[in-house]
């Protein structure tokens, strides 16, 4: 079959919100996704995810948009469709980073599992004003060493930069936080994926 | 100067566009590293029927308080499809835009016009089993933004798409026909220049509302071959 030409992508510009985190930023329409990746009751760790973006004069990025897809405490992806209300783990959660002081983001979710030979981690997808395409990255977990040393993407990373694909573990309020800090240039720029 | 690997399909825009200023400092300066063998697993989400509003679908109806929205109606229709022209169901399309005036809702935009009380500009929906799409709005106005001295945008709709696999993610914008903004908008030209027309909406006469709405044709190719649309 012959292949078409992609449709070229375009920024997600810097308003965003209304349409896409309408709820998170409060205005008139409906949220599908939010901030929380999951519903009701698991049996699995609860973690937060927190972080932010940094442009390349280390500036806090307060117009992006994150995407978080990860699989459920038994290493699946969620294949039913999100509906309005859900049972059971959803996995993928959207914030922008427009509505904290100190533009951060926050993802209420489970801590994944190993699965296939590959270390627990959680996608990410980012949008903002000033990127005309989508970066793609993911992140592992600060206290998953030995999982993370033999992750076959992880593994594939210049030794230098895979610190930049690890989310680091500290307590808050009894809760386990990782942070997950996104660089988009200078000495710690995030490895991004070409897909 | 920064060098930055573009990315390999030729019809995308490199992240570094130093015209559109703001890239200069908010792309990466590294070359993205290739894992899409690795990826190849990872879906996206699907979404239900349920997520979407009565009129989700038709921003002239959806944050109606007293009386329908000022400006031209028009119809946008089209297929979501995966680089072999297979149509995809189910994939989710978001839409966000400025209202007639050129002026967005967001509380940061500043632009001097008038927001409209009828408007809000935001909307969704679902393709169908034949992978279309369909929404009515108002023609969005042009607008000037802070990239350099007197810049305007041509007009346009914000697409979101989220479709069946993890490379099938995409956010672009949605051109009208003829626009003269073309040649002064660092973001339109910082795709190359053949791949330019297909951000252009098709204007079909074919398609309208007698008498209601004009329609326009917007086809969006997603990166990456489908497994799923046999099911």
């Amino acid at each position: 079959m012959e292949k078409l030409l992609t449709t070229p992508s375009q920024t997600i510009g810097p308003f965003f919100a209304y349409s896409l985190t309408a709820e998170q930023y409060g205005y008139n329409f409906t949220s599908i996704v939010n901030d929380q990746l999951l519903t009701g009751e698991t049996t699995a760790e609860r973690i937060c995810i927190t972080g932010k973006v940094f442009d390349g004069s280390g500036k806090t990025i307060g117009d992006a948009m994150i995407e978080l897809w990860q699989a459920d405490e038994n290493g699946h992806y969620r294949q039913p469709a999100i509906e309005k209300t859900n049972d059971g783990f959803i996995g993928f959660g959207r914030m922008g980073t427009g509505t904290s002081p100190g533009h951060s983001f926050n993802f209420y979710t489970i801590k994944p599992v190993a699965l296939n030979g590959q270390a627990p981690h959680i996608n990410v997808i980012l949008f903002m004003r000033g990127s005309l395409h989508m970066l793609t990255t993911r992140f592992y977990f600060s206290d998953e060493h030995e999982l993370n040393d033999t992750d076959p993407l992880l593994n594939s990373v210049e030794p230098g930069r895979r610190s930049t694909l690890i989310a680091h573990k500290k307590m808050a309020g009894g809760e386990p936080v990782y942070e997950f800090n996104i660089f988009m240039q200078g000495e710690n720029e995030t490895v991004f994926f070409k897909l | 100067m920064i060098h930055v690997e573009n990315l390999d399909l030729n019809t995308q825009p490199p992240h570094l566009y130093p015209e559109y200023k703001s890239t200069i400092l908010r792309s990466p300066t590294k070359p993205l590293m290739p894992v899409a063998e690795m990826l190849k697993e990872v879906s996206l989400p699907a979404f239900g029927e349920s997520v979407m509003g009565k009129f989700d679908n038709d921003l002239t109806k959806n944050a109606r308080v007293s009386h329908d929205p000022i400006g031209e109606r028009i119809k946008v229709c089209g297929k979501v499809m995966d680089e072999y022209g297979r149509p995809l169901k189910n994939v989710l399309v978001e839409i966000w835009q400025a209202n007639a005036a050129g002026r967005y809702v967001h509380k940061e935009e500043i632009h001097d016009a008038p927001l409209d009380p009828n408007f809000v500009g935001g909307g969704r929906m679902l393709t169908n089993s034949e992978g279309r799409y369909q929404f009515y709005t108002i023609k969005p106005g042009a607008y000037p933004w802070g990239n350099h001295f007197n810049a305007w945008r041509p007009n346009h709709i914000h697409f979101s798409v989220i479709g069946h696999q993890f490379e099938h993610r995409l956010v672009t914008q949605m051109y009208f026909p003829g626009d003269p903004l073309f040649e002064y908008d660092p973001i339109f030209q910082s795709v190359p220049q053949h791949a330019r027309h297909l951000m252009i909406a098709k204007f079909r006469m074919d398609w309208t509302d007698a008498e209601f709405a004009l329609a326009y044709e917007f086809n969006i190719v997603l990166n990456g071959s489908s497994k799923t649309i046999f099911e």
